[in-house]
């Protein structure tokens, strides 16, 4: 398989990674050696194969729907690089 | 006592229970170590000064019956300490604080510890270098230029320079194990689900674990005892019962079966790594234990596997870092533009690289084709542990396919980067425990380390085995303090 150029900018547009020109060839090479190395996994059959998805063998436990946390707002919003009052602060979306 | 650096955990512990050293003059001597060992570089946050009174404060008032009284510890730079910066290595969470404590590091404090400082890792954990860290390179103590390993490579070496008596690290596939070997520690990954990942930086969250980093079994399995609770925050901590793991420490092995699988004889392995297995096994042999000859036919295929799962849920895991609610931000020209340079400016080349990976093999057309194969797979190794302990008490592998190497030397080339885990990350994808113990030098006269794995929840029979193998192997780590002027 061959990962190329338009495959990262969109894998780029995926992740919210801004990727320059440069950076995206670098990233063609690295990404296309590591697919090399992933490929072998074709060699198995896995059709009748149970995927794995967690291996803590337990059921989620229920718990009463209560408040534990009083009053945080303040810890909340305190590492945030720009607020307002107790709102986080992003660039203009609306015009 | 000019030695208090020397002492092990244990040692450090009884001298304060028996007043012969107080808090303060153990805290006082770590802290002296570590301002001479900048050079290392192990530290990415000092917290010296709070450290001091928190002992002076300890010292007014020791209670001698906690587990660590007053013992004074630095912890991996991933795991959140309440009012104390935490940056995962990364430029992302520079001048992160958190507002709360990871259970782990909690149940430290509560049994009398101190923290000293938070420690230099790979960015984000995903590292096996500690050379993708934000704040620079690790000196490994045994060499100059040598790279002590990663991700916890801070940790690996403020135990073996002797900043800290022990520490903790995390093991998402190799993170603790892989650095102890390269720098003459013991480091256990224990069982998913033993130790709580609430408060610790995600990386992979169902591999992830934390876990205790020392210079001895015993030390080891005292920080395992105080570290692994029921967590009702995180949702995969697993309610079982637990040792008392340096209480119920035992070096009587016998009659223990111990798998030896041929898998792990791979490739261009180098004859030094080959040598030290067969020594390990004439090593348990001697204990009294007895071997198997072992298959677990899909070794192979972990890495692979590991490069699929990991990153897919490294993506999901870090999408929350967007400069909005904490960390970094970049100047853009709108909101997807600031997201954008935020995520590139603040991210290094290899979490970028696995962030990307990630989004691939989940990106529509490709999750089939990757994710869930990958997924497959992993059942497969875990089957071929499940089919191994039918036989054996447990499995004895070497802990890396090489001793520690110089720094820069594999930096260009990812995968060979990759294959530093190899006998590491299987552990990791099927849940179970393992530890790596030091076990010999190679003709550089760097150390080399085996791994014991063993099966789910069973942390007490590899410390054991561990504890007895220590015994006959009798490791020196032969640290020269070149780094100190």
């Amino acid at each position: 398989m061959s990962i190329d150029l338009k495959t990262i900018k969109h894998i780029s547009k995926l992740s919210r990674i801004s990727v320059d020109e440069k950076r995206a060839e670098k990233l063609a090479g690295d990404l296309n050696s590591i697919f090399d190395f992933i490929e072998k996994l074709n060699e198995l059959k896995t059709d009748n194969v149970e995927p794995l998805t967690s291996v803590a063998e337990t059921t989620l436990k229920l718990r009463p729907d209560e408040v534990k946390s009083k009053n945080i707002r303040e810890q909340i919003v305190k590492n945030s690089p720009q607020d307002n009052e107790d709102y986080f602060v992003v660039p203009k979306v609306i015009e | 006592m000019s030695d208090i650096t020397k002492q092990s955990l244990t040692e450090l512990v009884e001298n304060i229970k028996n007043k012969k050293l107080s808090s303060t003059d153990v805290t006082k001597a770590f802290i002296e170590r570590s301002e001479k060992s900048k050079e290392l570089n192990a530290y990415i946050t000092e917290d010296f000064t709070s450290a001091l009174d928190k002992a002076k404060k300890f010292d007014q008032k020791p209670n001698l019956d906690l587990k660590l009284p007053g013992i004074p510890m630095a912890v991996k730079d991933l795991f959140c300490t309440n009012n104390v910066k935490t940056t995962a290595g990364s430029k992302i969470l520079d001048n992160f604080v958190p507002t709360y404590e990871s259970t782990v590091t909690e149940n430290i404090w509560k049994e009398g510890a101190i923290l000293l400082g938070k420690l230099n890792c790979d960015e984000f954990a995903m590292g096996s270098s500690n050379e993708t860290s934000f704040f620079g390179n690790v000196q490994n103590p045994v060499d100059r230029d040598l790279v002590p390993g990663g991700s916890s490579g801070g940790s690996a070496s403020a135990v073996a320079g002797q900043l800290t008596p022990i520490t903790i690290g995390t093991d998402t596939g190799g993170s603790i194990r892989q650095p102890a070997s390269f720098t003459g520690t013991v480091g256990l990954k224990p069982t998913y689900g033993s130790c709580s990942r609430y408060g610790i930086v995600a990386f992979a969250s169902s591999l992830d674990q934390a876990g205790p980093m020392a210079q001895n079994v015993k030390d080891c399995a005292l920080l395992q005892e105080v570290i692994s609770t029921y967590d009702p925050k995180d949702s995969t901590s697993i309610d079982f019962k637990r040792n008392q793991y340096s209480k119920e420490l035992t070096n009587n092995i016998k009659g223990k079966k111990i798998g030896i699988p041929k898998e792990y004889r791979v490739d261009g392995m180098p004859k030094e790594i080959e040598d030290l297995w067969q020594k390990g096994i004439q090593y348990v042999k001697d204990c009294g234990a007895q071997t198997i000859d072992i298959s677990l036919p899909h070794t192979s295929y972990a890495l692979p596997t590991y490069y699929i799962v990991a990153p897919a849920e490294a993506s999901s895991n870090l999408a929350r870092y967007d400069g909005v609610k904490y960390g970094f931000r970049a100047k853009g020209e709108n909101l997807i533009d600031m997201y954008e340079k935020t995520r590139s400016e603040g991210f290094g080349a290899e979490v970028q690289r696995r962030i990307m990976i990630g989004t691939y093999v989940l990106s529509s057309g490709y999750y089939d084709a990757y994710y869930l194969k990958a997924q497959k797979v992993r059942k497969l190794i875990k089957n071929d542990f499940d089919e191994a302990y039918k036989k054996v008490d447990a499995i004895l592998t070497p802990s890396t396919p090489s001793s520690a190497f110089k720094i820069g030397e594999k930096t260009n080339d990812p995968v060979s980067m990759y294959l530093n885990d190899i006998f590491t990350v299987p552990v990791n994808l099927a849940g179970l425990p393992g530890i790596s113990i030091p076990a010999g030098h190679d003709s550089k006269g760097y150390p080399l380390g085996l791994q014991i794995i063993g099966k789910a929840f069973d942390e007490q029979n590899i410390l054991n085995i561990a504890f007895a193998m220590e015994e006959k192997i009798n490791f020196k780590n032969k640290i020269t303090d070149w780094w100190i002027k």
